[in-house]
């Protein structure tokens, strides 16, 4: 069932290149996502198949991640069907068939119980995103997708140099070298602890570059700005926490070795140092796409500075992947909109979106206070969980600069947003042929209200999945 | 077998040192080539005693490393008519020394390193160190696509060696993957390279600067 989750996107997307109609391909994608999304139920709510020597498996951690990924991706692609109708200059066969090889690479990137297998999953992520990043077929766009192949490929260049070295540190600790997770975790005791430093610090960084952290952040503003919006959300919302499950799953190796310390230092150095550099660059941003990459990079910083206080920063981390994914979906989608009826991305010629696009408009300006940590949406909920675990472990000096971050972001980034959602469009804008219509608004609702409910009521038995991913990273066997 | 080891690995050094001192594309990307080859013969050369598998690694490495990949680069040359790279960011006498010192003191670092005993004393270690440094050098310094994406190469063959360490521990099918992204990966810059061309009629990299803030 797990591979077959992993088959059937490629499949549809062998199945995409064949369909010659420009209008009817797309309505693969959300055929793919549902089926995708079907799937996802059935395996979560069956009996769990048992994990020895499988090389895809469910545990806690990757059971969160595929729930929220196929979630995503559906909404997405229901989105995608009403956008790429709306595009018939530009031909959309690749564009399809890598969406859905993407889908289908991500899966078994989240699946993978093999170290091996989990880097060649998210190598081919980034191969297959590559496609997804040049649909405009434009200078600019092709300079963006260089640069996030040849970043990515860096990236992803020292992470294997970094899963090879943590395969060395398990052969000099003299145990027998299997790369299952679950047995490295294991005889986690046993690695060699020098192999075992410089093995995370590389997959940190390895790993930390496809997620985006500073300073190996420099692909995203152009990635994230070049390629068509609901792109964007799927790269901010899906490929970045593939590669932070990724480093969870380093970290978790490192606390079942009692050697976490340093790792944990790293983490919330790096974190606050993302967070800064983020905060610089979305003050006085003039294109609004690029401010959502920014966006991503401060979350991001964000989620691995919970994951190195530990405890209750580690659940607040969790829920804030859920709560970042759904609002990036939000605001990347309501970006998109916003785009095709101005025509521009800059500041300087979009104002007034919420009269040009009412309900567009709303809710970007939503998805902004969401993002920013206002309450009642969920962003609010799990930073300031994580907020609460730092100060409860004394260091009043990390939890001072999260906060002043934070407002620092929220004052940068409002200038941006206000200044497209306020005043009067303008007159090309008002003549532009964009409507909002059903597939291009009904996922972005759907994103918010899942982001509202998960800041006034987590249900209980994700609170309870979230808890035992928690207790799972950082068990000591 | 194993006694071809250390003098092969060593020819894998001068290549790296070749690469960094070159200008002329062809050459680099035939040097890159050569060391694929190098890579497939010494995977042949790690193993004891003869094995499906690890010659099945052999072909397909001395194929996707030596064959495909410069095959691609060098079509790509071909097509852009390009022969040089011409001022990089970094010369190419200080880019050599700088490779030299590299290779100099991941010779030295390698011995301070806690090794499983089977590799104290040797070269495997350190040249998987210093090709990887060579790489970066090559991709960070210069300004065409091409030698860029050949930089990446070399960066990707000392990571090769340094798993050549581990060629028990890891499951060939991991192995064969690593190789078909390493190619795809490739195929896809290629690719790229292809459109870059006939955007900006060059493969500069100075071209690709219009997104900044």
């Amino acid at each position: 069932m797990l591979l077959a989750q992993v088959l059937f996107p490629l499949i549809l997307g062998g199945l995409a290149l064949l369909i010659r109609s420009n209008t009817r391909r797309p309505l693969l994608l959300p055929i793919g996502g549902a089926l995708h999304l079907s799937g996802t139920c059935a395996v979560l709510l069956g009996r769990a198949p048992a994990l020895e020597d499988a090389w895809l498996g469910l545990d806690p951690l990757n059971k969160i991640v595929l729930a929220f990924l196929s979630l995503l991706f559906f909404l997405c692609s229901v989105y995608a069907r009403g956008y790429l109708v709306q595009r018939p200059d530009q031909p959309n066969r690749i564009f399809t068939a890598s969406l859905l090889a993407f889908l289908g690479m991500l899966t078994l990137a989240v699946e993978a119980q093999h170290l091996g297998l989990m880097w060649v999953a998210v190598e081919a992520c980034t191969l297959s995103s590559a496609p997804l990043l040049y649909f405009n077929q434009n200078p600019r766009s092709l300079e963006a997708t260089w640069k996030y192949m040849l970043i990515g490929s860096v990236g992803i260049a020292l992470a294997l140099l970094g899963s090879y070295f943590l395969a060395y540190s398990a052969l000099h600790g003299g145990m027998s070298t299997s790369l299952f997770f679950r047995d490295l975790v294991r005889e986690a005791p046993k690695l060699s602890h020098p192999w075992l430093r410089a093995a995370f610090i590389l997959l940190f960084v390895g790993y930390g570059t496809k997620m985006g952290l500073a300073p190996m952040h420099s692909w995203k503003p152009d990635a994230y700005g070049e390629a068509p919006g609901l792109v964007g959300a799927l790269l901010a919302g899906g490929l970045t926490t593939c590669a932070f499950l990724a480093v969870l799953r380093f970290f978790q190796i490192c606390c079942a070795a009692h050697d976490v310390a340093f790792a944990r230092s790293m983490m919330i150095a790096l974190g606050l140092f993302s967070m800064a550099v983020a905060a610089v660059f979305m003050v006085r941003q003039r294109d609004y796409k690029r401010m959502l990459a920014y966006s991503s990079v401060e979350h991001m910083g964000i989620l691995v500075l919970g994951v190195g206080i530990g405890g209750l920063g580690m659940f607040g981390s969790l829920l804030h992947m859920l709560n970042n994914g759904l609002t990036k979906g939000v605001l990347f989608l309501a970006a998109a909109n916003i785009h095709r009826a101005y025509g521009s991305k800059r500041i300087d010629d979009v104002s007034g979106a919420i009269r040009r696009l009412p309900i567009t408009g709303a809710l970007f300006l939503a998805g902004f206070f969401a993002i920013t940590g206002s309450p009642p949406f969920g962003p609010f909920f799990s930073e300031f969980t994580i907020l609460r675990a730092t100060i409860a472990g004394g260091r009043y000096w990390i939890a001072g600069l999260f906060l002043l971050m934070l407002f620092v972001v929220f004052v940068g980034m409002s200038s941006t947003v206000f200044a497209v959602v306020q005043g009067e469009p303008s007159a090309k804008a008002s003549a532009s042929s964009y409507k909002d219509n059903f597939f291009t608004v009904a996922p972005i609702i759907a994103f918010l209200s899942l982001v509202l409910l998960l800041g006034v009521y987590v249900p209980p038995p994700l609170d309870h999945a979230l808890r035992q991913a928690a207790a799972f990273i950082e068990m000591h066997p | 077998m194993h006694s071809l080891v250390a003098p092969l690995l060593v020819l894998v050094l001068l290549f790296n040192l070749f690469l960094l001192g070159t200008s002329r594309l062809q050459a680099v990307v035939n040097a890159s080539a050569a060391q694929g080859v190098l890579l497939g013969v010494l995977t042949l050369c790690m193993h004891e005693g003869f094995n499906g598998w690890v010659v099945l690694i052999t072909l397909v490495t001395i194929l996707v490393k030596g064959v495909l990949i410069p095959g691609m680069l060098l079509r790509a040359i071909r097509d852009a008519a390009i022969r040089r790279e011409i001022e990089p960011f970094i010369g190419f006498l200080p880019c050599l020394l700088l490779g030299a010192l590299g290779t100099g003191a991941s010779l030295i670092f390698a011995r301070t390193l806690p090794l499983a005993p089977q590799h104290v004393g040797s070269l495997l270690v350190p040249a998987a160190m210093a090709t990887v440094w060579s790489g970066f050098l090559v991709l960070t310094t210069r300004r065409k696509a091409i030698n860029q994406v050949v930089g990446y190469l070399v960066l990707e063959n000392g990571i090769y060696i340094m798993g050549l360490t581990l060629l028990e521990a890891m499951p060939f099918m991991v192995e064969m993957g690593v190789l078909l992204d390493l190619f795809v990966g490739i195929f896809v810059m290629g690719i790229i390279l292809n459109h870059i061309r006939r955007e900006f009629s060059s493969l500069d990299t100075t071209h690709l600067s219009a997104l900044k803030e």
